[in-house]
């Protein structure tokens, strides 16, 4: 690509320096293809009109486009609006050789196209255990119920049409799986934010809060501390989650996101919002909630989504989301267009809280400049960071760390595999860093 | 504006710091669960075995169960990691007796399976019952389940093969299961209370602590690892996962004939898992005529793609000679007109 295609609108110098300095380097080693085409395009140049020329101004504002010149589209021509056609390259994609089957697969979010805090719901990342369906809300049920009869007054049954007439609340909050960054726990293995950061996304979720179930139900808070979360799906995947998080009215149990229903890829008709905690938690398809008196061991958390340690040992129930913020602009896999000024834009988030303070370096962590927060800063919700930077031209490297309102601070890749090793898969928030060279071309690099 | 009487807003008061815990308020939301409906679908068994349901099998006819319903995904053996990370193996004899996996910490394991991860054998049952076979859940009976668990122990060597799995011996097994004694909960991720108030865990104390240093925070920059020249292109074009204005771009990974034979890749794909190439070749007849022939035969017919569109739709017969093409409604249109338009453009 010359540097002329690379940014339209950029006046072109004419008539001397027609053809870039890469175009004649193209002649001159004899690819005179090259030259053809150049003329090609002088002579549709010379066709149009004289306002067209470059020497006067850009022919986008020198000769009005077709849409300032005729009729546009009548309204609900697309009854449910979707993106600009312009807009085809920002989709989910799975990473080659993750998955060898699409119903336990992932797909990650385009994070590296992404502004603002919300995931637009058709780009929320997906992970499935066993397949995703659409479920008819009419034949949907939810089920409360005891682990034994002494823990819950009487086990219940809900309709949608029941549980969207109680008190809801509605909450912007990040989901991020357990396994998001996991591909880069010993090296670098995927190029882009997609793909290292994907497994993350944000949404307003309305719902309603599942100690109002609970407590519907008589549920004995003494007796049982510990809730059983399942999904209607073909895995009916199980996970425990503790009872002081329902408790304080944080977990609740969604129909809404984004304004609209869930997205069946999401849980469609109804998921279990758990704030702070890695997705496999928040269960898809929610059908039954059980209270009881002990951990479940289910498999979901006593063969997957344990943190294999140096020692052999295996962290088991781990769920929370600490500190961890990326720079998603720019990122790898991207070429910065010129130097000069450029907004470096990111995420930052924390499953204990809100996001304190977000410091960014660009000398791969020797000096660091605090960054701008853009609020409302919202707790256990994605928080969107912006720095200025104006680049020279010389290699950088561009890093991020979060501090959440505990204080905690983001570790480095050193500090995490310290402790954790290289094995964990699970829970990896090593601060991310992303090396530009002079050409532009900016990649994923590890930092200890 | 309205005004509460003062004892009317004390009521008000009153009921609203009450609604959260008197379920008659909800009224008309809910029903009480049947006992039937609450056995349809408790099907959870916990560590402690509640919730197994009564029932046997033995080894001999988990084999078969295994070799007819588990073994196209896990293989014959439980070893295969084809399609999931294997089952079975990578434990030892001495595991059995620590109920620690060696192989985990001594780097000796080349991946985890299932058994050199699980410490609750009651995890394993609960979710075949649950889960399992992979495209038809739930169909298996109790007495299945104990049959294909018994099986899978057999294999890790933890059961002898006249071994019959039931509710009554299970608790036994698991004091055997070579990495029973191979979990921690001394961490800091648990939501809850923590171990010492009755839960799990730490209490939240997170285990690593990074300062928030601003200036000349280290003397030099180590860099661990860089992109693999693979890895970079191992996601395709990533100029094409970007847009194509604002601040950046993406980097252009594929050149021109790469981008082609990418896209050639993906639709060969899309040929096969159509179930196209069971009977044609790119190159070559198979049951039906190479896609060169037919490519070949088409040239320069301006209708070409409609009504090849049409013909594989519908199927037919006579054009290549005697043997049927059947119908395929399968393929949806989209993908039907992408692999038409290879095929003509001279498929790779």
């Amino acid at each position: 690509m010359s540097e002329i295609d690379k940014q339209p609108g950029r006046l072109r110098p004419a008539p001397e320096n027609f053809l870039s300095e890469e175009q004649v380097k193209a002649v001159g080693s004899g690819r005179r293809d090259f030259l053809r085409k150049s003329f090609l395009a002088a002579g549709a140049a010379l066709a149009t009109p004289i306002a067209a020329r470059a020497s006067e101004g850009d022919s986008n504002i020198l000769q009005n486009p077709p849409w300032t010149t005729s009729l546009g589209q009548p309204v609900a021509t697309n009854a449910y609006g979707m993106p600009s056609k312009y807009e085809s390259q920002l989709l989910r994609r799975e990473s080659p050789g993750l998955a060898r089957v699409g119903g336990a697969s992932v797909s990650f979010a385009p994070l590296q196209g992404l502004f603002g805090i919300i995931t637009p719901s058709g780009l929320h990342f997906e992970r499935h255990h066993q397949g995703w369906h659409d479920i008819d809300p009419s034949k949907h049920r939810l089920m409360v119920n005891g682990s034994d009869d002494s823990l819950l007054k009487k086990a219940k049954v809900y309709t949608l049409d029941e549980l969207m007439r109680l008190p809801s609340v509605s909450r912007i909050h990040f989901i991020e799986c357990g396994a998001n960054t996991g591909l880069e726990w010993g090296n670098v293995a995927v190029p882009t934010v997609q793909y290292t950061h994907g497994m993350l996304s944000c949404s307003e979720f309305t719902g309603v809060p599942l100690k109002v179930l609970l407590e519907d139900c008589g549920v004995d808070y003494k007796k049982a501390r510990y809730v059983l979360a399942e999904g209607a799906d073909g895995s009916s995947m199980t996970r425990t989650i503790p009872m002081e998080m329902v408790e304080s009215g944080e977990v609740f149990v969604a129909y809404g996101q984004n304004g609209e229903m869930l997205r069946p890829e999401n849980g469609y008709p109804l998921r279990l919002v758990v704030p702070g905690v890695q997705g496999v938690s928040w269960v898809k398809w929610l059908r039954r909630i059980e209270v009881g008196d002990m951990p479940y061991a289910t498999k979901d958390e006593a063969v997957h989504y344990i943190d294999l340690l140096p020692n052999g040992l295996h962290r088991q129930y781990s769920s929370i989301q600490e500190a961890k913020s990326v720079i998603t602009t720019p990122s790898g896999g991207q070429t910065l267009l010129d130097k000069g000024f450029y907004n470096v834009s990111g995420l930052a988030w924390s499953g204990r809280g809100k996001i304190k303070q977000v410091d960014v370096s660009f000398d791969g962590g020797v000096n660091w400049k605090t960054a701008r927060l853009e609020g409302p800063i919202q707790n256990k919700a994605l928080t969107r960071f912006n720095i200025n930077w104006v680049w020279d031209g010389s290699p950088a490297i561009l890093q991020s760390r979060a501090i959440d309102e505990t204080g905690f601070v983001q570790p480095t890749y050193g500090q995490l595999r310290k402790v954790r090793g290289v094995k964990s898969i699970y829970h990896n928030n090593a601060i991310q860093s992303w090396k530009v060279v002079e050409s532009g071309e900016v990649s994923n690099v590890q930092v200890l | 504006m309205f005004r509460f009487s003062k004892p009317l807003f004390v009521f008000a008061l009153f009921s609203a710091s009450t609604v959260a815990i008197a379920f008659e308020n909800y009224q008309g939301v809910g029903r009480p669960a049947t006992p039937a409906e609450v056995k349809a679908w408790d099907i959870d068994v916990r560590p402690d075995f509640k919730g197994l349901p009564k029932g046997s099998g033995s080894v001999e006819r988990g084999n078969e169960l295994f070799e007819e319903k588990c073994a196209s995904c896990h293989g014959s053996f439980g070893e295969s990691n084809e399609v999931f990370t294997p089952l079975a193996g990578g434990t030892t004899k001495d595991d059995i007796k620590t109920g620690r996996v060696k192989g985990l910490s001594s780097g000796e394991l080349p991946q985890r399976t299932t058994f050199t991860k699980v410490a609750t054998i009651s995890t394993v049952f609960d979710y075949i019952q649950r889960a399992m076979p992979w495209t038809a859940p739930k169909s298996l009976k109790p007495d299945e389940v104990f049959a294909i668990l018994a099986y899978l122990l057999n294999l890790q060597e933890i059961v002898p093969a006249d071994f019959v799995l039931s509710d009554q011996n299970i608790g036994e097994v698991q004091k055997l299961l070579p990495n029973r004694n191979g979990m921690t909960t001394d961490h800091g991720l648990w939501p809850g209370a923590s171990a010492k108030k009755g839960g799990i865990g730490n209490g939240g104390k997170p285990d690593t602590a990074n300062k928030a240093c601003m200036k000349n925070c280290k003397p030099d920059v180590l860099i661990g690892s860089t992109l693999p020249e693979y890895a970079r292109t191992a996601h395709g074009e990533l100029r094409d996962q970007n847009r194509s204005f604002g601040p950046v771009r993406g980097t252009q990974t594929l050149g021109p004939e790469a981008a082609k034979k990418a896209a050639d890749a993906g639709t060969l794909d899309l040929a096969t898992k159509s179930g196209c190439m069971a009977c044609h070749g790119v190159k070559s007849k198979i049951v039906g005529p190479g896609y060169n022939e037919v490519a070949a035969r088409y040239k320069g017919q301006t209708d070409a793609e409609t009504r090849l569109i049409a013909k594989v739709k519908a199927g037919g017969q006579g054009g290549w000679g005697s043997v049927p093409m059947p119908p395929n409604a399968h393929v949806k249109d989209e993908d039907l007109k992408t692999l038409v338009q290879w095929i003509l453009s001279g498929s790779k």
